[in-house]
């Protein structure tokens, strides 16, 4: 079994996967990764990153999309 | 009034009604009343994924992005970084470079902090955003960010939300006529009149989301709304007669007896 850390994702603690990277977050979150935009440790990360940015014990993961709004 | 089309940014728009998201009962009727008021122009907020709950449903799954022109917004920001930090989300989330700027003073009036309004837009338009700011009806506020690079300036009628209509008509008639570039009224419209007043003043194209989905009838207001806009537009192309203070006979004195 893999080892398991502590990250925090839209201000929630959870674990996730030693290994994870934020691609494996939203799938196992069920979000798909179209209209949303991810920060990393405030640095906001192109699609394309996804995959590739591994998670560490502490990261500060935000997820957001679009709601309803007008001003 | 086909031909009629408005231009902000490279974007080409049939209706110069624009209308917001928020505030409705379900995405159904939100859907329902955007087709009704014909807008092309939909705003939308940038908010926290709900992580907990997955099963509910995407508001972008109503409102398709082929078919509708997504401005996001950067509501609920009260300084220049929070205003940059959902600008640049909302980019990375979205479709387009479009982003409604707000950085907002003041919780109890939703008045723009038209200080930080300026430094924001500033720094977006560099980072190549096309930003669409809301501000005051202050003509010199709109005039500096045209010089900043807005195409586009979006002075209040009204507080957001209060329905009051608008306030300082003869304002919003000098940034019409002081400023070079489309000038979309946002904000404090309350019924069809106000929207009307508004384009007949000159407007390009009015914002609003309360004056619609706060409605007895959403549905049926926001179709009054399409009308009150198409009929300001006409009335303003057309060009009003002068006020006068007395009379003058519409029926020809001869021939009578």
């Amino acid at each position: 079994m893999a080892e398991v850390i502590q990250i925090q994702v839209n201000g929630e603690e959870r674990g996730c996967r030693a290994d994870a990277t934020v691609g494996d977050l939203l799938r196992e979150l069920s979000i798909k990764t179209e209209r949303v935009a991810v920060e990393l440790n405030l640095e906001i990360l192109d699609r394309k990153e996804f995959d590739h940015r591994s998670l560490k014990s502490g990261d500060r993961v935000e997820i957001l999309s679009f709601i309803g709004g007008g001003s | 009034m086909t031909g009629d089309r408005l231009i902000i940014g490279g974007y080409e728009f049939k209706s110069r009604l624009f209308v917001g998201t928020g505030k409705y009962k379900d995405f159904a009727e939100t859907k329902k009343a955007i087709e009704a008021s014909g807008a092309d122009v939909v705003t939308v907020a940038v908010r926290r994924v709900n992580i907990t709950d997955r099963s509910k449903e995407n508001l972008l799954d109503y409102l398709d992005p082929k078919k509708y022109t997504i401005l996001p917004n950067t509501a609920g920001c009260y300084n220049v970084e929070d205003a940059l930090r959902y600008a640049r989300l909302a980019r990375a989330a979205g479709v387009s470079d479009l982003i409604k700027l707000e950085v907002l003073g003041d919780e109890r009036t939703l008045f723009p902090d038209t200080v930080g309004l300026l430094e924001a837009a500033k720094i977006l338009v560099k980072e190549g955003f096309i930003v669409l700011p809301y501000t005051n009806d202050d003509p010199i506020v709109a005039q500096k960010l045209v010089d900043i690079g807005c195409p586009a300036v979006m002075p209040l009628a009204a507080p957001i939300g209060s329905g009051l209509g608008i306030r300082n008509p003869y304002n919003l008639k000098i940034i019409m006529e002081m400023v070079k570039v489309p000038i979309i009224v946002d904000a404090g419209v309350g019924t069809a009149s106000d929207a009307a007043l508004a384009m007949e003043l000159g407007a390009d194209a009015v914002l609003m989301n309360t004056a619609i989905a706060g409605a007895q009838d959403p549905i049926a207001m926001a179709e009054a709304m399409k009308y009150a806009v198409l009929a300001g537009r006409l009335a303003y192309k057309a060009g009003r007669i002068p006020r006068k203070l007395y009379a003058t006979a519409s029926s020809p004195i001869e021939g009578m007896l």
